[in-house]
Protein backbone atom coordinates (compact mmCIF):
# COMPACT_ATOMS: atom_id res chain seq x y z
CA UNK A 1 0.00 0.00 0.00
CA UNK A 2 1.22 3.35 -0.93
CA UNK A 3 1.79 5.48 2.17
CA UNK A 4 -0.18 8.34 2.38
CA UNK A 5 1.53 11.70 3.00
CA UNK A 6 -1.65 13.04 4.79
CA UNK A 7 0.58 12.64 8.63
CA UNK A 8 2.86 15.53 7.19
CA UNK A 9 0.29 18.07 6.33
CA UNK A 10 -1.84 17.27 9.32
CA UNK A 11 1.17 17.41 11.69
CA UNK A 12 2.16 20.91 10.48
CA UNK A 13 -1.87 22.10 10.57
CA UNK A 14 -2.19 21.23 14.10
CA UNK A 15 1.61 22.82 15.01
CA UNK A 16 0.19 25.89 13.41
CA UNK A 17 -3.40 25.81 14.94
CA UNK A 18 -2.24 25.31 18.01
CA UNK A 19 0.64 28.06 17.54
CA UNK A 20 -2.22 30.52 16.31
CA UNK A 21 -4.59 29.16 19.30
CA UNK A 22 -2.13 30.05 22.04
CA UNK A 23 -0.06 33.32 20.92
CA UNK A 24 -1.96 34.47 17.88
CA UNK A 25 -4.41 36.88 19.74
CA UNK A 26 -1.08 38.61 21.32
CA UNK A 27 0.90 38.73 18.04
CA UNK A 28 -2.10 40.19 16.27
CA UNK A 29 -2.56 43.05 19.54
CA UNK A 30 1.09 43.65 18.92
CA UNK A 31 1.93 44.08 15.28
CA UNK A 32 -1.22 45.12 13.95
CA UNK A 33 -2.97 47.22 16.70
CA UNK A 34 -1.00 48.46 19.97
CA UNK A 35 2.20 49.14 17.60
CA UNK A 36 0.44 50.72 14.37
CA UNK A 37 -2.15 52.77 17.04
CA UNK A 38 0.72 53.47 19.54
CA UNK A 39 -0.85 52.17 22.29
CA UNK A 40 0.85 50.99 25.41
CA UNK A 41 4.62 49.32 23.61
CA UNK A 42 6.97 52.47 23.18
CA UNK A 43 6.99 53.73 19.81
CA UNK A 44 10.32 51.92 18.80
CA UNK A 45 9.28 48.60 20.21
CA UNK A 46 9.10 47.73 16.45
CA UNK A 47 11.46 50.03 14.70
CA UNK A 48 14.00 48.55 12.01
CA UNK A 49 17.01 48.58 14.81
CA UNK A 50 15.07 46.07 17.14
CA UNK A 51 13.12 43.81 14.71
CA UNK A 52 17.05 43.63 12.91
CA UNK A 53 18.23 42.90 16.13
CA UNK A 54 15.40 40.33 17.07
CA UNK A 55 16.06 38.49 13.42
CA UNK A 56 19.58 38.58 13.86
CA UNK A 57 18.96 36.38 16.89
CA UNK A 58 19.05 32.90 16.22
CA UNK A 59 16.11 32.14 18.85
CA UNK A 60 14.52 35.41 17.07
CA UNK A 61 15.14 33.79 13.50
CA UNK A 62 13.37 30.42 14.96
CA UNK A 63 10.27 32.39 16.09
CA UNK A 64 9.89 34.35 12.99
CA UNK A 65 10.01 31.47 11.27
CA UNK A 66 7.95 28.80 12.63
CA UNK A 67 5.03 31.78 13.16
CA UNK A 68 4.83 32.55 9.76
CA UNK A 69 4.96 28.99 8.33
CA UNK A 70 3.19 27.09 10.50
CA UNK A 71 0.36 29.66 10.00
CA UNK A 72 1.14 29.04 5.93
CA UNK A 73 0.57 25.95 6.30
CA UNK A 74 -2.34 25.63 8.82
CA UNK A 75 -4.70 27.97 6.82
CA UNK A 76 -2.93 25.96 3.79
CA UNK A 77 -4.45 22.79 4.88
CA UNK A 78 -7.73 24.17 5.72
CA UNK A 79 -8.46 26.23 2.83
CA UNK A 80 -7.53 22.71 0.95
CA UNK A 81 -10.74 21.47 3.22
CA UNK A 82 -12.40 24.35 2.76
CA UNK A 83 -12.32 24.31 -0.99
CA UNK A 84 -13.55 20.46 -0.96
CA UNK A 85 -16.42 21.58 0.51
CA UNK A 86 -17.48 24.11 -1.70
CA UNK A 87 -17.83 21.15 -4.22
CA UNK A 88 -14.26 21.73 -5.74
CA UNK A 89 -12.90 18.85 -7.02
CA UNK A 90 -9.52 19.76 -8.88
CA UNK A 91 -7.88 17.83 -5.80
CA UNK A 92 -4.05 17.98 -7.76
CA UNK A 93 -5.10 21.58 -8.55
CA UNK A 94 -6.17 22.51 -5.10
CA UNK A 95 -3.13 20.91 -3.43
CA UNK A 96 -0.98 22.73 -5.98
CA UNK A 97 -2.29 25.97 -5.24
CA UNK A 98 -2.92 25.71 -1.05
CA UNK A 99 0.14 23.79 -0.30
CA UNK A 100 2.21 24.90 -2.77
CA UNK A 101 1.55 28.48 -1.84
CA UNK A 102 2.39 27.43 1.82
CA UNK A 103 5.73 26.04 0.25
CA UNK A 104 6.40 29.36 -1.44
CA UNK A 105 5.80 31.29 1.55
CA UNK A 106 8.19 29.17 3.55
CA UNK A 107 11.10 29.08 0.65
CA UNK A 108 10.65 33.10 1.12
CA UNK A 109 10.63 33.65 4.55
CA UNK A 110 13.40 31.43 5.41
CA UNK A 111 15.54 32.93 2.66
CA UNK A 112 14.71 36.40 3.89
CA UNK A 113 15.12 35.53 7.47
CA UNK A 114 19.19 33.72 6.25
CA UNK A 115 20.06 36.74 4.40
CA UNK A 116 19.81 39.10 7.31
CA UNK B 1 -34.65 7.67 -26.56
CA UNK B 2 -33.72 10.54 -23.80
CA UNK B 3 -30.73 10.15 -21.80
CA UNK B 4 -31.60 9.40 -18.20
CA UNK B 5 -31.74 12.22 -15.57
CA UNK B 6 -31.36 10.77 -12.28
CA UNK B 7 -32.86 13.31 -9.27
CA UNK B 8 -29.10 14.53 -7.65
CA UNK B 9 -30.09 16.49 -4.46
CA UNK B 10 -28.15 20.00 -4.71
CA UNK B 11 -25.34 20.44 -2.20
CA UNK B 12 -26.31 24.17 -2.88
CA UNK B 13 -25.70 25.67 0.80
CA UNK B 14 -25.01 22.80 2.59
CA UNK B 15 -23.63 24.34 5.50
CA UNK B 16 -26.58 26.57 6.27
CA UNK B 17 -28.84 23.43 6.95
CA UNK B 18 -27.45 23.16 10.72
CA UNK B 19 -25.93 25.24 13.28
CA UNK B 20 -23.08 22.65 13.74
CA UNK B 21 -21.87 22.70 9.96
CA UNK B 22 -22.51 26.76 10.32
CA UNK B 23 -19.78 26.52 13.35
CA UNK B 24 -18.20 24.25 11.51
CA UNK B 25 -17.61 26.43 8.35
CA UNK B 26 -17.11 29.68 10.42
CA UNK B 27 -13.88 27.21 11.98
CA UNK B 28 -12.26 26.75 8.99
CA UNK B 29 -12.88 30.19 6.89
CA UNK B 30 -10.48 31.91 10.26
CA UNK B 31 -8.02 30.20 8.33
CA UNK B 32 -8.49 32.72 5.53
CA UNK B 33 -7.50 35.54 8.01
CA UNK B 34 -4.69 33.43 10.05
CA UNK B 35 -3.05 32.82 5.87
CA UNK B 36 -3.76 36.59 5.46
CA UNK B 37 -2.05 37.62 8.86
CA UNK B 38 1.26 35.40 7.99
CA UNK B 39 1.52 37.14 4.60
CA UNK B 40 1.68 41.00 6.08
CA UNK B 41 4.16 39.10 8.49
CA UNK B 42 5.94 37.71 5.46
CA UNK B 43 6.18 40.67 3.73
CA UNK B 44 7.60 42.42 6.96
CA UNK B 45 10.44 40.17 7.25
CA UNK B 46 10.64 40.25 3.52
CA UNK B 47 11.00 44.45 3.22
CA UNK B 48 13.13 44.16 6.87
CA UNK B 49 15.92 41.92 4.88
CA UNK B 50 15.73 44.50 2.17
CA UNK B 51 16.63 47.78 4.45
CA UNK B 52 15.27 50.27 6.56
CA UNK B 53 13.56 52.26 3.54
CA UNK B 54 11.75 49.50 3.10
CA UNK B 55 11.22 48.33 6.57
CA UNK B 56 10.17 51.85 7.31
CA UNK B 57 7.57 51.77 4.60
CA UNK B 58 6.30 48.44 5.43
CA UNK B 59 5.64 50.07 9.36
CA UNK B 60 3.94 53.10 8.06
CA UNK B 61 1.64 50.82 5.58
CA UNK B 62 0.52 49.13 8.86
CA UNK B 63 -0.79 52.36 10.38
CA UNK B 64 -2.74 53.20 7.28
CA UNK B 65 -6.93 52.98 8.35
CA UNK B 66 -7.29 49.99 6.54
CA UNK B 67 -4.21 47.99 7.81
CA UNK B 68 -5.75 49.20 10.88
CA UNK B 69 -9.46 47.96 10.60
CA UNK B 70 -7.79 44.41 8.95
CA UNK B 71 -5.97 44.07 12.24
CA UNK B 72 -9.09 44.61 14.51
CA UNK B 73 -11.13 41.99 12.63
CA UNK B 74 -8.25 39.61 12.49
CA UNK B 75 -7.98 39.87 16.27
CA UNK B 76 -11.48 38.63 16.90
CA UNK B 77 -11.14 36.27 14.04
CA UNK B 78 -8.02 34.61 15.90
CA UNK B 79 -9.81 34.83 19.36
CA UNK B 80 -12.33 32.74 17.74
CA UNK B 81 -9.84 30.44 16.70
CA UNK B 82 -8.48 29.90 20.25
CA UNK B 83 -11.93 29.64 21.15
CA UNK B 84 -12.93 26.97 18.42
CA UNK B 85 -9.52 24.98 18.58
CA UNK B 86 -9.80 24.31 22.11
CA UNK B 87 -13.72 23.21 21.91
CA UNK B 88 -12.74 20.55 19.37
CA UNK B 89 -9.64 19.43 21.29
CA UNK B 90 -11.25 16.63 23.14
CA UNK B 91 -12.45 15.32 19.81
CA UNK B 92 -8.86 15.92 17.52
CA UNK B 93 -6.68 14.55 20.55
CA UNK B 94 -5.93 11.08 21.95
CA UNK B 95 -8.65 10.24 24.44
CA UNK B 96 -6.73 10.61 28.09
CA UNK B 97 -6.72 8.84 31.28
CA UNK B 98 -5.52 10.30 34.65
CA UNK B 99 -5.38 7.77 37.53
CA UNK B 100 -8.34 5.58 35.05
CA UNK B 101 -10.60 7.70 34.38
CA UNK B 102 -10.96 9.82 31.09
CA UNK B 103 -10.32 13.45 31.18
CA UNK B 104 -13.44 15.16 30.74
CA UNK B 105 -13.91 17.94 27.67
CA UNK B 106 -14.80 20.47 29.53
CA UNK B 107 -11.68 20.26 31.26
CA UNK B 108 -9.36 20.12 28.23
CA UNK B 109 -10.92 23.04 26.49
CA UNK B 110 -11.17 25.04 29.65
CA UNK B 111 -7.26 23.91 30.38
CA UNK B 112 -6.46 24.86 26.95
CA UNK B 113 -8.34 28.08 27.13
CA UNK B 114 -6.35 29.14 30.23
CA UNK B 115 -2.95 28.08 28.67
CA UNK B 116 -3.98 30.38 25.73
CA UNK B 117 -4.44 33.06 28.04
CA UNK B 118 -1.56 32.45 29.89
CA UNK B 119 0.78 32.37 26.94
CA UNK B 120 -1.05 35.39 25.37
CA UNK B 121 -0.13 37.55 28.24
CA UNK B 122 3.69 36.23 28.72
CA UNK B 123 3.69 37.26 24.74
CA UNK B 124 2.50 40.76 25.51
CA UNK B 125 4.78 41.37 28.71
CA UNK B 126 8.21 40.04 27.36
CA UNK B 127 7.52 42.58 24.35
CA UNK B 128 6.32 44.98 26.85
CA UNK B 129 9.81 44.27 28.59
CA UNK B 130 11.85 44.11 25.80
CA UNK B 131 11.15 47.36 25.32
CA UNK B 132 10.35 49.53 28.00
Amino acid sequence: MKRSNEPIFWSMFGAGGMLAALIGPALVIITGIAVPFGLFYAPDTMSYANMLAFAHNWLGKIFIFAVVALFLWHAAHRIAILLHDFGVHAVALVKLITYGGAFVGTVIVAYALLRL
Amino acid sequence: MSARRPYVRSMDGWWKRDAYFIRYMAREVTAIFVALYAIVLLFGVVRLAQGEAAFNGWLHYLTTPWMKAFHLIVLAVFCYHTWSWFSIMPKTMPIMFVGGKRVQPGLITSTGIAAAVVASLAVLFIVKGMHP
